[in-house]
This record gives C-alpha cells, structure tokens and sequence, in this order.
C-alpha cells in the first residue's frame, strides 16, 4: 500500500522521506535508531506515522544508535537500521560503520543531508559524508535529483528510493554481509510525488555478484582427501560460520571427524564452548592448548576466517606445518594474508552440506594420539586464575555470571579491553549470535549500546553488558535509553579504575609506566603510577549514583563473598540493572602472544 | 612484473574517488591510471597500470571487483592487446634546434601542434617506451613542460571485454 497522507482531490501525495520510511517497512524493518536534527527532521515525521509498524528508539547518541543497530543485526538476521542527521550527526555514525565493515555486519545507515542547493557550500551542519565513509562502507548512496529545480526530474528521484533501498538492503544482507550508507538530501525528503509508486523496483546491479560459486566436487574430493591423510588436524572457526548460519553443519562436521575446534573471537557460539571438543579461542589471548594445537597442526580447516593478526601473530610461522584449507565467501580473503593450499570461494553453510554426506568413514583419522597431546596441554595449561583473598578478580566475577545464567542462555554484549578477552575466555557459548565483540575495530563503548539493540530484537531474553570502567563510560548516556524505552540490560561492570588493556601492556613492555592509564583523579599517586597496589576504598565516578540518576537499579559489590548474591539480584531484577563490582587493577589477561610473535613465545604468567 | 588491468565501471560522481581511495588506502602502487567514457553511455573503462607480483595483483583485482559500482576488471597480461599513451610536451626551441627537432618528431611520427619564436608543442601518442624514448630525445632541447594521459587498452581482435550491463543485472 502506498502511504496515503495527505488527500488532495482524491490524488495520493507522497513525500520522499516516507517513500523512504515505506520502503523500509517494505524490507521488513521493525526498528530503527534514529536522532533526529534539522535535515532528518521530515523523516522523523514519517517515522511517527508509522509508529505502530515501525519501532523507532531514540538513542542518546548517533554512535549508541549505531551500535544499538548492530546488537540487532548481530543478534539476528536481520539488518540492523540507524539513522542520524546531517554533520555532526552522520560523524557521529562514522566509527559505528567502519565497526560495521571490519566485522561484516549488515546495517543500513541512512543520514539527512543539507539541501542539494546547498551542497558543497559548507552549509551549516554539512559534511561529505558519502566521501568520508568511501573506504569503510560496502557500497553508499547519495540521493539526488539529476536537476533539482525540475518537477520532472525530482519526480525520477523519488521514484527511484525503493530501488535504492531495496538495493541496500540486498547489499548489506548478500555475500560478505556489511554496512550500506544512503545519504538523503533534505529538499528530496520534502519534494513530493503523486499517484502511485513501485515498491518492488527490480535491482540495478549490474557489478554486484554476491552469488557464490559452487563447491565443485572436486574441491570435496581435495578436502576429504586432505582430512584423510592428515594426522593433526584443527578447525579453526570465524565468523562467517556464524554469519552463514552453518553453527549446526559445523557441529555436525566436528562431531563426525572428531577433529578439535578452535575460534577466533568473532566465531565464538559457533561451536558449543562447553563442548570438550572445543580448544576455546585461539590467537594473542588464546588458549595455550588452542596455540600450540594451531601450531603442531598438519592440516588446518580454515572456514569463515581471514587470518586477522591477533590471531596469526607472526604471519610466516602460523600454522607453517599444515596444509591449508581456507574456505570463506570473500574472495579476496584468499591468500590475503596467508597462501591457501586448497582455496574455496563459498558460504560455508552452503560448503558444508556439501561436505558432510562426502564423508565416508574411511575419511575419518585416528586422531587418539593428538587428543593425548592436546590433552595433555590442556592439563598442563588449563584456564586460570590465582585468588586474591577476598577481592573479586574479574575472570571469577565473569565464571560466576555464566554459572548463574548458563541455562539461559543469555546475550552477551562487552567493550573492549581485559573484560572483553576474559568474558570470551570465561563465558562458554552454546549457540551463534549469543556472544556480540566489537572484535575487528575494536571500539570501547560498544557494549551498553549493542546490548540495547539485543533487548530490543529478543524483549523477553537475558541480555547482559559485561563492561568495563573506560569503555563503559564511553556511552555512558545510552542509560537514559534502557530507562526510557523499558530495556531491562543488565550491566556487569568490572570496574578497576583503569584502562586495564593498556595497562597491562605498560606492565608487560614499559617498565610498568603509567601514563594516562589511570581514570581518576590526577592528584592521586595512581595517575603516574605510584600507589601502593592496594584496593579501592573509594572509586570514581560513583556509577551507582549516575545509574541512579538515570532511573537505572544499581549497586556496588566489594567483597567476593557478597558477590553470588549481588548476581542473582541483578539477574533477577526486573528493569535495567548496573553492578558495579570493584575490582583489583593487577590482573592481566592471560595467555598472551606478543604482538608479531608466535605461539612459541607465549607468556602463561 | 608489469600489469595492465582495465575495469568497465559504472559511470556516476565519485566512483573514480572510491577506486583512487581504495587503492591509496590499502597502500598499492599505480603507475598509471586513465579513465573515460566507453561505448556505453553508462559505463566508463579505467585502465590501470600495476608493478607488482602475481599475489599482489590479485589483491588488487579482487578488491577493485568488490566495489559495487566495478562491472569487470580484466587483466590484460598474457593477452594479445594494444597499448596506448598520449602525451602533450613544450620543449624550448630556438631558431637553431627547431629543425632538428621537427626531424625527430617525425621519426617518432608525432606532430607539431603548437609553434612560437621561443618554443614547440608536441603532441605524441604510442606506447610507454616510445613515449619515454621520446622524452629522452627531447632533454638536450629542454622541457618546459608536459603532460601525459596515462596508459589505456583495448584487446585486439572481436573478442569484447565485457558483455552490457543489462546482461547480468542481479536479481532479488
């Protein structure tokens, strides 16, 4: 139905923002986050009529829109929609699409634009923001009239919005999912169009071929003759099985070979991370078993991954013993970084079904004796973590949290820094899209965001922010969201005062010099580093008072005995909770692999 | 090795901006780069020229090809195919040199497109080599200055580098 709005002798007028909002809806969009300014100004009027379809949540910052879109496509299926205006308001998207691009994230971004007239004027509140987001966005749109004075040719332009939607929509979802930017000039959100419109234009695409090609048998053949004739084969899983939809063909695979699991921080849920097959995460913050499996490897199941270098460390000595089988949808991922010797351009969803009835049991290897020696590292080098007392390390606040909610199954939204490697340590994932990691830009304020894009696509769900101090407080404000739009997000925040990443690095290989590492004051000793370690009496800020500020339930928790109870209030709470858990600063993420090194010289305390 | 790709791109605002700005930022060296209309209204062609080794060039191909608005891009190495550069140059001539200098541009079979009391331009056009042989010949006179379009190619023979863009319109 084309939306009637305003009734002019029988004639249905059309404006060009709710052409836009109506295609929208037309793709099956049921939220958008969306800050309004002057030059979105007629889309949000749009968006208000159609408020019963089409969810509109007001974010408290372009870049938590962003995110919040994210959390939505990450956690689902769908795309993800956000939406800003002009300048400062498109900016403010600019770290969220790029987040988008490294992490393969279908989200359509759509920002208001100064009037075509005024283009390249320096008008108030203009930026080129098409030319800005070239080089971090899969494709982009500039909707403009041919001649912006002639009826005829706006008319054309307007016409042409369902396609141009429909075409981002396609983009963002097909192949290499990833973020689309429609940039919408003002005086075409505002020109209007009579009669009818086409809301199912065909695509106009002639250099866009997201359709794989398909598995030859051959390439079957090459890859059960390679796990045939291998003796230490690992999988090593990406995001693309999660983005493909293959979680269940891979379990399926893995199960049927036996051959052990290992993920990067993108493909975690993948595979079950409480499944005794899984050698849990790999890379700088991997696991030592997982590492030094990876290294020892003859062959190594290379799907949906692209060899990111917190994952490779040094390029030349990853995996130098295996054969490589690299399977990914992007075709310029083959031999990017590293050569492949059996490259297969595919879904892996798509690969997998096609491999899984290619196996006979002849195929499969005795692998008894590389599960003795994995075994064995995994004995040696387990997972840990010392005591300290009755202080609440953050790995043990992280253990307990998935102890207490492991049946539920719940989201887990982080930011990014220590908390963010533990809780991908810690946190086991049973199932795809549970785990959300700004994982390939690494963006600190992602957490609270994302987790309220979450809530809002699964309402009845257990969604929780695992936060840090630093991150956290870098979109603090999307508190004011969960209170106003009821997203019950729960917060675990580890809270230890400082950027604890960075620190650790500063430990690990600048004599321990701190500099702007600490988040308080600047009169205290900690600032350059000259406190006496001791534990926290006082924190700052107060996020219990700020939560509360914000109609936000919160507490503190100090002591490790108080924490169970402190979990199972948050958890319990109905309403959006913050738990501030205070936490010592001493800790460091282990295992590490420095960066450039190899899995050789991994440092395990 | 040297490369010569040609990529069909749809012909709208900016797409030689994103395909400058993605070679620039993933740091990959172009020689050469002219870009122009095409037969098709639609559709410009960009010939590129690349130093590189084969993994290099593969990288290049495949990043220009997953940009959307990038129809086709083809590499012309190994293939049978004409190569061209066009090249305006002044170079100083005083009444003494002028008439070994025109002998020179009609063995390099340029011509004299330009002509004043201290100085000749010289319009040239051929392959790389011939061009810089060119040049070189010309340093003794002095270049006041020059300009050159970048290399373009066409295979030779019938065979056509890319089918209309209406052939192989993505379906939904």
């Amino acid at each position: 139905m084309p939306t009637a709005t305003k009734q002019k002798t029988g004639q249905t007028t059309t404006s060009g923002a709710e052409i836009l909002v109506e295609s929208l809806i037309r793709q099956g969009v049921k939220c958008v986050f969306a800050y309004p300014g002057g030059a979105s100004m007629p889309l949000h009027q749009a968006l208000r009529q159609h408020r019963e379809t089409l969810r509109t949540v007001l974010p408290r910052h372009e870049q938590g829109g962003g995110f919040a879109a994210q959390g939505f496509a990450r956690s689902s299926n769908d795309v993800g929609v956000c939406m800003a205006t002009s300048g400062p308001g498109a900016t403010n998207l600019v770290t969220a699409i790029a987040d988008a691009k490294l992490d393969s994230v279908p989200l359509v971004a759509v920002t208001g634009q100064v009037p075509q007239h005024v283009i390249g004027s320096d008008a108030f509140q203009e930026t080129p923001i098409v030319s800005v987001c070239q080089q971090i966005t899969k494709h982009h749109y500039l909707i403009t009239a041919a001649d912006p004075n002639c009826t005829e040719s706006v008319a054309q332009t307007l016409r042409s919005i369902p396609r141009i939607v429909k075409e981002a929509f396609y983009i963002a979802r097909t192949g290499r999912p990833g973020p689309v930017l429609i940039d919408f000039p003002k005086n075409i959100q505002l020109a209007s169009l009579e009669g009818e419109i086409d809301y199912d234009p065909p695509l106009f695409l002639p250099g866009y071929r997201p359709e794989t090609r398909t598995v030859a048998d051959e390439q079957i053949r090459q890859v059960t003759a390679a796990i045939r004739r291998s003796k230490r084969p690992m999988l090593y899983i990406g995001g693309g099985v999660v983005n493909s939809g293959a979680a269940d063909q891979l379990t399926a695979f893995a199960r049927r070979t036996n051959i052990p699991v290992t993920s990067t921080v993108m493909g975690l849920g993948g595979f079950p991370g409480d499944d005794p097959q899984s050698l849990h995460m790999l890379g700088m913050h991997g696991t030592v078993y997982a590492n030094y499996a990876v290294n020892e490897a003859d062959l190594l199941l290379a799907f949906g991954v692209r060899f990111d270098d917190r994952v490779t460390g040094k390029v030349s000595e990853f995996a130098k013993h295996g054969k490589i089988v690299h399977v990914d949808i992007d075709p310029a991922e083959m031999h990017k970084v590293k050569e492949a010797h059996i490259p297969i351009v595919a879904d892996v969803k798509g690969f997998l079904e096609k491999l899984n009835p290619a196996i006979s049991d002849d195929d499969i290897p005795d692998l008894t004796e590389w599960w003795d020696r994995i075994n064995g590292w995994r004995a040696e080098h387990p997972l840990s973590y010392a005591e300290r007392g009755d202080h609440i390390l953050p790995q043990f606040a992280i253990e307990e949290l998935y102890k207490l909610t492991a049946k539920r199954d719940p989201y887990v939204a982080v930011g990014v820094g220590q908390h963010q490697m533990w809780a991908a340590q810690f946190f086991k994932f049973r199932k795809p899209r549970r785990w959300l990691s700004s994982s390939g830009l690494g963006t600190m304020g992602f957490g609270l965001p994302a987790a309220m894009g979450v809530q809002t696509r699964h309402p009845g769900e257990l969604v929780i922010d695992i936060d840090g101090d630093g991150s956290f407080q870098m979109n603090i404000q999307e508190l004011a969201t969960l209170t106003c739009e009821k997203l019950p997000v729960k917060i675990l925040l580890l809270n230890n005062q400082h950027l604890g990443m960075v620190v650790q690095w500063e430990d690990r290989f600048m004599e321990g010099k701190r500099a702007h590492t600490y988040l308080g004051p600047v009169d205290h000793p900690e600032w350059l580093g000259e406190g006496d370690g001791s534990f926290y009496e006082e924190t700052y800020p107060d996020f219990v008072k700020i939560a509360s500020g914000y109609g936000v339930a919160a507490a503190h928790v100090r002591r490790k005995s108080d924490l169970a109870a402190a979990l199972e209030e948050m958890i319990n709470h109905d309403g959006p909770y913050l738990l501030d858990v205070i936490c010592p600063y001493q800790e460091h993420v282990l295992p590490m692999i420095p960066s450039g090194a190899t899995a050789r010289d991994i440092i395990t305390e | 090795m040297r490369h010569v790709l040609s990529a069909l791109v749809m012909n709208q605002p900016g797409v030689l901006a994103q395909i400058s700005g993605m070679l620039a930022s993933r740091a990959f060296n172009i020689d050469s780069l002219a870009v122009g209309e095409t037969e098709n209204p639609e559709l410009s062609r960009m010939t590129f020229v690349v130093h590189g080794d084969g993994r290099q060039l593969d990288q290049v191909r495949k990043q220009l090809e997953k940009i959307v608005t990038v129809v086709r891009v083809l590499d012309y190495s190994g293939e049978e195919f004409v190569e061209r550069d066009l090249m305006l140059i002044k170079v100083a001539a005083e009444s003494g040199s002028r008439s070994e200098i025109k002998e020179l541009v009609e063995i390099f079979r340029g011509r004299i497109v330009d002509v004043s009391s201290q100085h000749v331009m010289i319009e040239m056009s051929g392959q790389e080599r011939k061009i810089e042989a060119f040049i070189d010949a010309m340093r003794p006179f002095k270049i006041l200055e020059m300009v050159r379009t970048g290399r373009i190619a066409l295979l030779r023979g019938s065979s056509m580098s890319a089918e209309t863009p209406a052939g192989d319109v993505a379906s939904a």
